[in-house]
C-alpha cells in the first residue's frame, strides 16, 4: 500500500481531472450550454455569450456565482438581465467594499447578501448621487484620486455597464418585442427606445447576413432596426435573427424549456451554415470556461506543496515522487490552458497582466519539474508548488477586472515581439522568482526546522547560484529586446520608462548577486538573503511600475494589488531578516558553513 | 604620481566598487521611477540621469546640496571600472571569453548610450492629408526666426536659438542689418488680450501686437499631455535708432512684420526646424479601431517621398512598429489629431543607433557561453544519487 502510494495519488487525480472535463448538462431542461456558446461581437472580438456572462460577473461582483440565482450557469443571470430585468434587478450583485460609498445609498455592510454585495434596486434610489460623486471624481487625475473616489468611479462603470447590458437583445421596455419587430409602425413609435438600444447595447448580436463577414459587420440589434442595409434576402435573413433574440426572451420569460430549446437549435444551425468556423471556436471557448483548467491546476499545485513540504518529515521517497507527479499533472493542464488561449487569441502567450501571470507561474513550475528531476529532494516541487499556487491567484485576481482576451493596443500589435521580448523577459521573471522562492525554502527550512542538512544545503545553494545565472541570461535578453522593439517603433532604444527600469533593475540586482558572489562578499546566506530580495525587486517591476498609472506600460491599474504588494514586500523583508540571523539561532546549525 | 596611477588602477580595478555602482544605479532608477509621477519623464531624466549630481533643498535654507549620484556620474566611474577590469583582470582564453565578451559589450553599451545622449535629435512632424513638409519641428527646443520675405522666390531665414534670448547681449547676424537685444524672457507663458483686464501692468513691447496683449509667466510643465509655451520680448536695434521692442511668443502662430530700409522682414517665435533636403507629401492617413471598442488597431501614413536632387520620387507607408529610414533620419507614426486629417510622424536622428544593437549582441553572446559553461559544469557536479534526507 505504501509503496504503491504515489502511484494511487497519480491515478485519483487523473480521475478528479477526468472529471473536471466533462461537459455540463441543461438546468432544470434549459440547454444552457447551447445557448452560452452563441458567439456574439463586443469588445472588438467574437466570444460566447457565456465568455459575457462570466467576465460581467466577475468585474461586478468578483465571482461567477450568482446566490438568488437557480441555476449554477452564469449565462441564465445574463437571460434574466436581458429578458428578465425586474427579477435581475434583485439579484445582488454589486460589490461595495468602501463604507462611504455604501452611505451614499444610506446602506450599511448588514443589509448586503453575504455583506458585501448588493442589488440594482437597492442602489437605484441614489444612482444620480452616485453620478455626481463619480463627475467629482473623474476631474481628479487617475493616478491621484482617493480609495474612495477610485470606489464611485468604478461603481458607477459597474452600473453603466450593467444596465448597457440590459439593451443587448431587446427594448427592456418593451412588454412583447418579438411582435413589435414585426410591425414596422410600432419599430416607428418606438424610435427612442430602439435609438438607445442601438447608442448603448454592449454586444452586436447579429451577425453580418453574409457569410465571411468581417467582425465590423457584426450589428447591434438597434443598429440593424434603423438602418437595415443589404439585399432584400440578405435584410429577411438580419430580420430573422433579430426575431430569434426576441422569440427566446419569449420562451425565456415563460420558462418554456422545450421552445427555448428548439429556438437555439434553430439558431445555431442557421450560424453554423454561415460561420462554422466562429460557431467552433465560441462553442469550445465556452467549455474552455467551463473546465477552468487553470482553477484545478492551482488545486494541484497546491496539493504538490503540501506533499513536498510534509515529505522532509515523513517517507522523503514516497511522498516526494507523490508531489512531482501531482506538479506533472497541474502543469500539464495549465500548458493545455495557455496553448488553448494562444489559439483562440491567435497571439504569443503573453499578451497582457493576466497572461503574464500565467506565464511565469507556467515557466517556473517548468524549470522546477526540470530540477526536481535532478535534485530528488522534493524541494524545487515544494517552490515549484508554491509559484504555481501564488501566479495562479494572482491571475484571478486580474481576470476581475474584465476580458482576459482583450484586443492588442497598435502599439503593441506585434506577435514578432510579443514573442520575443515579452515571453523572454516574462522568464526572466519567472526565473528570478525561482532563486527565491528556492531561498525561502532554505530560510524557512533552516531557521524553522532541523530538516535542512549539509548536503540540502549545498544543492539548494547551487540551485540558487545556477537560477540567478538563467535569470540574468533572460531577464538581460529580454531587456535588450524591448529595447529593440522600442527602437523600431519609436526611435529610441532606452527611454526611461517605468517598466523599462522595473526589468533593468531586474538585470542589475541579478548582476549585483553574482559579483558580489565573484567578488566573495557573500557565501551560502548572503546569496539566500539576496535571492529573496529580488522577489522584491521582481514583484515591483511586475505590478509595482503598473501601479504608477504612468508610462507606456501602465495597462492593468489594481487598487487591490496595492495592497497585495505591500504585504508581500513586508513578508519579504521578514524572511531576509530570518536569513541574517546568526547560524546558532537556526534549527538547522549547519556547522562550517556561513 | 606613479603611486597614484597605481591607487587609481586599483581603485578601479575592484569587484567592490562595480558592487557599490550597481547598487547605487539601482537605487538611482527606483528613485527616478517614483519620481517620474511627479516631474515626468523629461523632468526625470535630467535631474537624474543627465546629471552629475542631485540636489535637494536643505531644509530652512535656501541652499539645494547634492545627496546622491547622478547618472553621468554613476556611467563615468563605472566606465573606468569596466574598462580597467576588461584589459587588466581577464586574461583571455576560451574558457574566459564570455566574460570578456559580455563586459566587451557593457563598454560598447555605455560609449553608446552617452553618444545617443549627446547626438540624438528627437523633432515631429505633423502633415495634413494632402499637403507636404520639408522640415521637422523640435517638441521642446524653439528658435527666433527673423525671416526675409522680400525676394517672392523664396525665404531667407536666420534661426537664432533660444538660449541666446536668455542672456543679456545684443545679438548681429551679417544678413540682418538691425541687431536683437533681449529685453525678457519666459520658458513658459500664458497670453491674454490686456482690453479684457482690469488693470494691466504696462507692457513691454512698443510695436506689433505687443502692446495689446498681457504675459502671464506659467511654471514650466514636464507632463506629456502638456506643453510650454515660451514668450520673449526682443529690442530691434537699427544703427541709426530703436525699431522698437517687440513681443514673440509660440502662441502667436502668425509673425509679425517690419519694415526697413524698403524691405519686409517677419519675426515668430516657433519650435526649432530641421529642414531636410526632401520633401514628404501626405497622401493618406488611415485609423482603425476594433469594431464596438475605442482601442486603436492600426494607424498608417501613405506618404509620396520626393528628394531634392531627383532620385527618390517614390510611395511609402509608415505605420506602428514599420518605420521610414532615410537620409540619416527615422520617421516613426507616433500619432494624429484634426479628426484623422493630420498625421503625427515622429522623427529621430541618430548617428549611433546601431551601437546598442552591436553591444547587446555581444553580451547575449557572452552570457550564453559564460552560463552554458556554468550550466555543463552544474549537470557534472551534482550527485548521480538523490540525496537522503534524514527523519528529525
Amino acid at each position: 500500500m505504501k509503496r504503491d502510494l504515489p502511484t494511487i495519488v497519480a491515478v485519483l487525480l487523473i480521475v478528479w481531472v477526468g472529471a473536471t472535463l466533462l461537459p455540463s448538462g441543461g438546468s432544470g431542461g434549459f440547454d444552457l450550454p447551447a445557448v452560452g456558446s452563441i458567439p456574439v461581437l463586443a469588445d472588438g472580438r467574437l466570444k460566447p455569450l457565456d465568455t459575457i456572462a462570466r467576465t460581467s460577473l466577475l468585474m461586478v461582483q468578483g465571482r461567477q456565482r450568482v446566490e438568488a440565482l437557480g441555476s449554477p450557469q452564469p449565462v441564465a443571470w445574463l437571460l434574466d438581465v436581458v429578458y428578465r430585468p425586474a427579477l435581475a434587478d434583485t439579484y445582488p450583485i454589486f460589490r461595495i467594499d468602501h463604507p462611504d460609498v455604501l452611505s451614499i445609498f444610506g446602506l450599511g455592510s448588514g443589509d448586503g447578501t453575504t455583506a458585501v454585495r448588493f442589488t440594482f434596486v437597492q442602489l437605484q434610489p441614489k444612482l444620480a448621487e452616485l453620478d455626481k460623486q463619480a463627475d467629482l471624481a473623474a476631474a481628479v487625475d487617475a493616478s491621484v484620486r482617493t480609495p474612495f473616489q477610485r470606489a464611485v468611479t468604478e461603481l458607477r462603470e459597474h452600473v453603466a455597464y450593467y444596465v448597457r447590458l440590459k439593451y443587448s437583445a431587446e427594448s427592456p421596455l418593451s412588454e412583447d418585442f418579438a411582435s413589435e419587430i414585426a410591425d414596422p409602425k410600432k419599430i416607428a413609435a418606438d424610435q427612442t427606445e430602439i435609438e438607445a438600444m442601438r447608442d448603448f447595447s454592449l454586444l452586436r448580436v447579429i451577425p453580418p447576413a453574409r457569410a465571411g463577414g468581417r467582425p465590423d459587420e457584426w450589428r447591434n440589434v438597434g443598429q440593424f432596426l434603423l438602418a437595415p442595409a443589404g439585399s432584400p434576402t440578405e435584410q429577411a435573413l438580419s430580420l430573422a435573427r433579430v426575431r430569434f433574440f426576441a422569440q427566446l426572451g419569449g420562451a425565456w420569460r415563460a420558462q418554456d424549456p422545450q421552445a427555448f430549446n428548439g429556438l437555439v437549435t434553430g439558431y445555431r444551425e442557421d450560424l453554423a451554415t454561415h460561420f462554422d468556423r466562429e460557431c467552433r471556436r465560441s462553442a469550445l471557448e465556452a467549455y474552455f470556461n467551463k473546465v477552468d483548467p487553470f482553477n484545478t491546476s492551482m488545486a494541484l499545485y497546491v496539493l504538490a506543496f503540501l506533499l513536498a513540504a510534509t515529505s522532509w518529515l515523513k517517507w522523503p521517497e514516497k511522498l516526494g515522487r507523490a508531489a512531482l507527479y501531482a506538479m506533472d499533472i497541474g502543469f500539464v493542464l495549465a500548458t493545455a490552458g495557455i496553448l488553448f488561449r494562444m489559439w483562440l487569441e491567435d497571439r504569443p502567450p503573453v499578451t497582457n497582466l493576466y497572461s503574464s501571470a500565467l506565464f511565469i507561474g507556467w515557466g517556473s513550475v517548468g524549470l522546477c519539474l526540470i530540477l526536481e528531476r535532478m535534485n530528488r529532494n522534493a524541494v524545487a516541487s515544494a517552490a515549484g508548488g508554491m509559484i504555481g499556487f501564488s501566479t495562479l491567484i494572482i491571475a484571478h485576481h486580474l481576470s476581475l477586472s474584465g476580458d482576459t482576451m482583450e484586443m492588442m493596443r497598435a502599439v503593441l500589435d506585434s506577435n514578432f515581439w510579443l514573442s520575443t521580448h515579452v515571453v523572454t523577459v516574462t522568464t526572466g521573471y519567472a526565473a528570478t522568482f525561482l532563486a527565491g522562492f528556492l531561498a525561502i525554502i532554505y530560510v524557512l527550512r533552516g531557521v524553522l526546522t532541523r530538516s535542512l542538512d549539509a548536503r540540502t544545503a549545498e544543492s539548494l545553494a547551487r540551485m540558487v547560484y545556477g537560477i540567478v545565472c538563467f535569470a540574468t541570461f533572460f531577464s538581460f535578453i529580454g531587456t535588450v529586446l524591448g529595447g529593440i522593439w522600442a527602437d523600431q517603433s519609436w526611435g529610441r532604444f532606452w527611454g526611461w520608462d517605468p517598466k523599462e527600469n522595473g526589468a533593468l533593475i531586474i538585470v542589475l540586482w541579478n548582476a549585483v548577486i553574482l559579483h558580489c558572489r565573484w567578488a566573495g562578499l557573500i557565501r551560502q546566506r548572503g546569496l539566500m538573503a539576496m535571492a529573496v530580495f529580488g522577489n522584491v525587486v521582481t514583484s515591483w517591476s511586475w505590478f509595482g511600475t503598473n501601479m504608477l498609472g504612468i508610462g507606456l506600460h501602465s495597462y492593468g491599474f489594481t487598487n487591490a494589488a496595492f495592497y497585495g504588494l505591500i504585504t508581500f514586500v513586508l513578508s519579504q523583508l521578514l524572511l531576509v531578516g530570518l536569513v541574517l540571523l546568526p547560524r546558532q539561532k537556526w534549527r538547522s546549525p549547519l556547522p562550517g558553513i556561513s | 604620481m606613479k603611486d597614484l596611477g597605481k591607487h587609481l588602477l586599483g581603485f578601479f580595478n575592484s569587484l567592490r566598487l562595480t558592487v557599490v555602482l550597481l547598487i547605487l544605479s539601482i537605487l538611482l532608477i527606483f528613485a527616478a521611477t517614483l519620481d517620474q509621477v511627479h516631474l515626468g519623464i523629461w523632468g526625470v531624466q535630467e535631474k537624474y540621469f543627465r546629471s552629475f549630481l542631485i540636489y535637494a533643498p536643505f531644509r530652512g535654507t535656501g541652499l539645494s546640496i547634492p545627496i546622491f549620484p547622478g547618472g553621468y556620474l554613476l556611467a563615468v566611474l563605472l566606465l573606468p571600472n569596466l574598462v580597467v577590469a576588461h584589459f587588466l583582470r581577464f586574461r583571455w582564453s576560451i574558457k574566459k571569453s564570455g566574460i570578456w565578451l559580455t563586459h566587451l559589450g557593457l563598454i560598447l553599451l555605455l560609449v553608446g548610450q552617452g553618444l545617443s545622449g549627446m547626438l540624438q535629435k528627437d523633432n515631429q512632424v505633423r502633415i495634413d492629408v494632402g499637403s507636404s513638409r520639408r522640415y521637422s519641428e523640435s517638441f521642446r527646443e524653439t528658435e527666433l526666426a527673423v525671416i526675409d520675405v522680400s525676394n517672392p522666390d523664396y525665404d531667407d531665414v536666420v534661426a537664432i536659438p533660444v538660449a541666446l534670448l536668455q542672456g543679456k547681449g545684443q545679438i548681429q547676424h551679417p544678413k540682418l542689418p538691425f541687431s536683437i537685444r533681449p529685453v525678457a524672457y519666459y520658458p513658459n507663458a500664458q497670453m491674454r488680450a490686456r482690453s479684457q483686464m482690469p488693470s494691466p501692468l504696462p507692457s513691454l513691447a512698443t510695436a506689433g501686437v505687443g502692446p495689446e496683449v498681457a504675459v502671464e509667466p506659467a511654471p514650466v510643465t514636464y507632463k506629456t499631455d502638456e506643453a510650454n509655451f515660451p514668450a520673449a520680448y526682443v529690442e530691434l536695434v537699427a544703427p541709426e535708432a530703436s525699431l522698437g521692442t517687440y513681443l514673440v511668443s509660440t502662441m502667436m502662430v502668425e509673425p509679425q512684420a517690419i519694415t526697413y530700409q524698403g524691405k519686409t522682414w517677419h519675426i515668430v517665435l516657433r519650435a526649432e526646424r530641421d529642414y531636410f533636403p526632401f520633401s514628404l507629401t501626405l497622401k493618406k492617413f488611415t485609423h482603425d479601431i476594433y469594431p464596438g471598442t475605442d482601442i486603436p488597431k492600426d494607424f498608417a501614413s501613405t506618404i509620396q517621398l520626393k528628394s531634392d536632387d531627383g532620385r527618390d520620387d517614390r510611395e511609402v507607408r509608415i505605420f506602428m512598429n514599420n518605420p521610414l529610414r532615410y537620409g540619416g533620419r527615422a520617421f516613426y507614426q507616433a500619432g494624429y489629431s484634426n479628426n484623422d486629417r493630420t498625421s503625427v510622424l515622429q522623427v529621430v536622428s541618430n548617428p549611433s543607433w546601431l551601437v546598442p544593437y552591436i553591444s547587446c549582441a555581444l553580451i547575449a553572446l557572452g552570457l550564453a557561453i559564460e552560463f552554458g559553461v556554468h550550466l555543463i559544469g552544474f549537470f557534472r557536479r551534482r550527485s548521480p544519487k538523490p540525496s537522503k534526507i534524514p527523519n528529525p
